[in-house]
């Protein structure tokens, strides 16, 4: 199988020498081709830095993280930018959409910023909007339609640049649960379907149950791994529970 | 405490007070330049009559100061709202903190005291180094002597400057802090959050829209340029006007969506790099701007048309004088006073004799004239105006009733006028012994004097019948003037029978007997006392006086004339513009930090630095060049209207260096405030670290 993300050792300090606050301490994984991970923690535990680095919006104090065989951590400038557009998707939780462009518009946007022919953007913009099941709406404005849609225009534009991976940040944090539950089925049908590689960062124990993986990290380490294997969703959304109760189990501990 | 908080708030935000403070410098600068123009020493070096032009330039100057006092204490107010709401948050954070609204408007007053002190004494400094060049530039334009130069500072300018600046920013101050007593704590930390109504408008409207203002548009040039013959009032020329503001508005209002939607078509120009964000962004933006940006068009085409117009009506002016001042003097002096008491003997014995005779009779040396050429002017009560216009009287005196009607006419036999005209090298007449030509060059006289002639007027003097020659007036004069005032002189045949009791007046042209400029002047100072020549003391003495008109003192009034006229548009049209590019300015900036947002959702798909800044690049260059290039399309049919109103035959290549000069200061003022916007939205939208 192929690996789409390897981290090696990685480390992220913050403050001077006096004060020194390691946000992430000594974290390694990797990732296959086609998996779809999640990534849980509380608030403050690093997940969100870890994201950023491996996203290279951030940059590490150590270690290495390597994507498609190319090690980012000594990529710089445009190079950066480049590898950032070219290789990865990124899904946000506040959607972030233009609200000057069509549905159609920001989806394309991100093929015509890789300077993709104009004759393959309709097509592809078409293809990828039948699959999310957005072609009604393609021609309204993000304010025309609802917070599920909007997502889905997202991850149209996320996952339209074929990407090696695609990240998403707490994707249904501004979701109901009704269309959380419809934005992680088309998920599951990019991972399933069209063999997408997915890192999606989460607390919520529900969202994070549609992931074949999950990585939770607590204090900048990883705490704990769980694979869903042959398990049914309800199942491994149950030790999920688990898992989060010990977490948060040590906390009481101090009482 | 709170100044120490106002002054590092300014150091803070200085790059946002960039565009503020550099309106107001130059505010200052200009209005201290055109203001001490009284105290410059250099200007004294000039004729009496230069100097009463320059005293009336600086009176006409204070009064458009004040005029143009107001529209910048209007920029002012407006730029400093600006800043007040970009600091929304600042103040909110202050008021959550516990300070009183009253604290929070102390700051802003210790900062608009700041701002205005630092900027008044920058500006001033400025405007004194300024000034040095415009006088420079006055000295020559007045053709003044400058082996005197030295630099001036002038006291009363830079008090008025003081003056005036200090109850703008009191006006600022009051506004503020009426400003900040309106403000609600929660809208003020929500500032940034406010979600603004998205309104997309239809793009076959816009389309519909702009193909409407384009018409209306294209209907208002061609009334004011092919068209020009009809607009014979003021009135006429109102809805025209209005017309085209009204189709300004339309365009700005439709033009983005028409655009948009002709890229649209063009697919491979629409999907290139962020092209489509721009235009969206342009389509989006412009909807919230229309009358800022059709305002905006509209000075600077006042701009444009008032700079070149008079610059080149300037040079056209100057032209024109020498061809109007053929020979070096004129002089007149009326013929045959009644007998009454009311003139004295000298007077009416000196009224029977010519000219020439009055010269030498008393001490003028007729050797210091050359080409003297001395004729009669006639006129009797039996032909007046009235009587030339019989045959449309009534007519006329329905459209012109305030025209005098009992003005006898000048008639001049047509040999003595050939003399004249062939020492001004005018056009000779012939004519037949029962045949009268009208010469007039007064244009509204003209077109009256016409309808009476092509409606078959005859003349009668002595009882003798003339009809016209031609089916019109002729161009001719025989008195100089600065301008074409010539409204009627009849020629008639030398066998008329014209008697020397009619003799009205005794006219004299010729040249002085000079080379140099000198001694032109010299010869000059004869006629105007200015040497206390006997020539002049005898006629004070006898009390006989004689009218006159020479080159010199026209070609000095007149070119005084233009170059007030072309003072004050400079001033106007710099103030303008500098407005004009300042809302511009501003404008930018505020919707930059709007859109800050969405730059960093470019950002985050992976659009690089570069892709961003050129998208903001082309953003605001379109926004910048959008109103001038409709200014521009407007001051072509502009100028050329004014050039038909002022009867200035312009051709292109006369245009052509007072549009380059127009084109020079248009692109330093325009394209500094462009960089300073772009520089400044840049800094705004850049990410935070």
């Amino acid at each position: 199988m192929e690996r789409v993300l390897e981290v090696k050792n990685i480390e992220k300090y913050y403050g001077n020498k006096s004060n020194l606050t390691k946000a992430i301490d000594n974290i390694s994984f990797n990732i296959e081709k086609g998996e779809f991970v999640g990534i849980m923690g509380a608030s403050g535990s690093g997940k969100t830095t870890l994201l950023n680095c491996i996203s290279t919006i951030d940059r590490v104090t150590a270690g290495k993280i390597i994507i498609n065989n190319q090690d980012i951590t000594k990529l710089k400038g445009n190079q950066l930018n480049k590898f950032r557009r070219e290789e990865l998707g990124f899904i946000f939780q506040d959607f972030n959409l233009l609200d000057t462009l069509t549905a159609f518009e920001n989806i394309a946007l991100a093929l015509t910023i890789q300077r993709v022919k104009p004759k393959q953007i309709e097509e592809r913009v078409n293809e990828i909007a039948k699959k999310l099941d957005i072609t009604d709406i393609l021609n309204k404005y993000p304010y025309q339609i609802s917070g599920g849609q909007k997502q889905r225009v997202a991850s149209a534009r996320a996952i339209i640049t074929n990407p090696k991976l695609i990240l998403a940040d707490e994707p249904t944090g501004a979701l109901d649960s009704k269309s959380a539950r419809q934005l992680l089925e088309s998920f599951e049908d990019l991972n399933k379907k069209l063999n997408a590689t997915i890192l999606m960062v989460t607390h919520d124990s529900f969202t994070a149950s549609y992931a074949n993986r999950i990585l939770f990290i607590k204090d900048g380490k990883i705490f704990n791994e769980l694979v869903k294997g042959e398990d049914t969703r309800k199942q491994f959304f149950e030790k999920i529970i688990e898992v989060q109760t010990l977490l948060g189990g040590e906390l009481g501990d101090v009482i | 405490m709170l100044f120490k908080l106002a002054l590092k708030n300014m150091r803070k935000t200085i790059k946002d007070f960039a565009i503020y403070f550099l309106t107001l410098v130059l505010g200052v600068a200009i209005f201290y330049m055109f203001n001490s123009l009284d105290s410059q020493e250099a200007m004294f070096q000039v004729s009496n009559s230069t100097r009463e032009m320059i005293k009336l330039m600086i009176t006409m100057l204070g009064f458009v100061s004040v005029f143009v006092a107001i529209i910048l204490g209007l920029l002012i107010v407006y730029a400093n709202n600006f800043l007040i709401n970009r600091r929304k948050k600042e103040f909110g954070t202050y008021m959550l903190l516990g300070m009183g609204k009253g604290q929070i408007s102390r700051i802003l007053l210790f900062e608009t005291i700041l701002v205005g002190l630092i900027s008044l004494i920058v500006g001033l400094i400025i405007g004194i180094f300024a000034s040095q060049f415009m006088s420079i530039l006055v000295g020559k334009l007045f053709a003044a002597d400058m082996s005197k130069f030295e630099f001036v500072f002038s006291k009363d300018a830079c008090i008025k400057t003081c003056i005036y600046f200090a109850v703008m920013y009191v006006a600022v101050m009051i506004f503020n802090t009426f400003t900040i007593s309106r403000y609600k704590l929660i809208n003020l930390l929500n500032a940034s959050k406010k979600n603004e109504q998205i309104k997309i408008k239809n793009l076959w409207v816009c389309i519909i829209v702009f193909i409407l203002g384009a018409v209306m548009l294209g209907y208002a040039y061609y009334k004011v340029t092919g068209g020009i013959s009809e607009l014979s009032t003021e009135e006429k020329m109102i809805p025209i006007i209005l017309i085209g503001i009204v189709s300004t508005i339309l365009i700005f209002w439709s033009v983005s969506g028409f655009i948009l939607k002709l890229v649209q078509l063009k697919k491979n120009i629409y999907f290139k790099d962020v092209n489509m964000f721009v235009l969206r962004q342009l389509h989006n933006k412009i909807n919230t701007t229309v009358v800022s940006m059709s305002v905006i068009c509209l000075m600077l085409f006042m701009t444009i048309t008032i700079l070149s117009s008079s610059l080149s009506l300037n040079n056209t002016m100057r032209r024109d004088l020498e061809k109007m001042t053929p020979v070096d003097l004129n002089l007149y002096k009326t013929a045959n006073l009644p007998e009454t008491e009311k003139f004295s003997k000298a007077q009416i014995e000196d009224s029977k004799k010519t000219m020439i005779q009055t010269l030498e009779e008393n001490g003028f040396d007729m050797n210091k004239l050359k080409d003297v050429i001395e004729i009669p002017i006639y006129a009797t009560n039996e032909l007046t105006w009235r009587d030339t216009l019989k045959p449309v009287f009534e007519e006329i005196q329905a459209q012109n009733p305030t025209l005098l009607y009992d003005t006898a006419e000048e008639i001049v036999k047509v040999s003595d006028y050939n003399k004249i005209a062939k020492l001004y090298g005018e056009k000779e007449y012939s004519l037949n012994d029962d045949e009268y030509i009208i010469l007039c060059n007064f244009d509204n006289m003209t077109s009256i004097r016409n309808k009476a002639i092509k409606a078959g007027s005859t003349i009668n003097i002595k009882g003798k019948e003339y009809k016209s020659k031609y089916d019109e007036c002729q161009e001719g004069y025989i008195e100089m003037a600065a301008s074409k005032i010539n409204t009627g002189i009849i020629l008639v045949p030398d066998s008329c029978d014209l008697t020397e009791d009619m003799k009205e007046e005794a006219f004299l042209a010729a040249n002085y007997n000079a080379n140099t400029k000198e001694e032109k002047e010299e010869i000059e100072k004869i006629f105007t006392g200015e040497n206390n020549s006997e020539f002049y003391n005898n006629l004070e003495e006898k009390d006989i006086s004689i009218d006159g008109m020479t080159k010199i003192s026209l070609i000095e009034s007149s070119s005084g004339v233009a170059t007030i006229v072309l003072f004050i548009s400079i001033y106007l049209g710099i103030i303008f513009l500098i407005a004009s590019s300042a809302i511009l300015a501003l404008k930018q900036l505020t919707e930059s930090s709007d859109n800050k947002q969405r730059y960093t959702i470019l950002r985050k798909i992976g659009a690089d630095e570069k892709m961003i800044n050129g998208a903001l690049f082309k953003q605001i260059g379109i926004f910048f060049l959008m109103p001038l290039i409709l200014a521009i399309i407007h001051s072509i049919f502009g100028i050329q209207f004014v050039m038909t109103m002022m009867s200035v035959l312009a051709d292109a290549k006369e245009l052509l260096p007072s549009v380059i000069a127009t084109v020079i200061i248009l692109g330093v003022v325009y394209g500094a405030y462009f960089l300073a916007t772009y520089l400044g939205s840049k800094n705004i939208i850049k990410e935070e670290e």
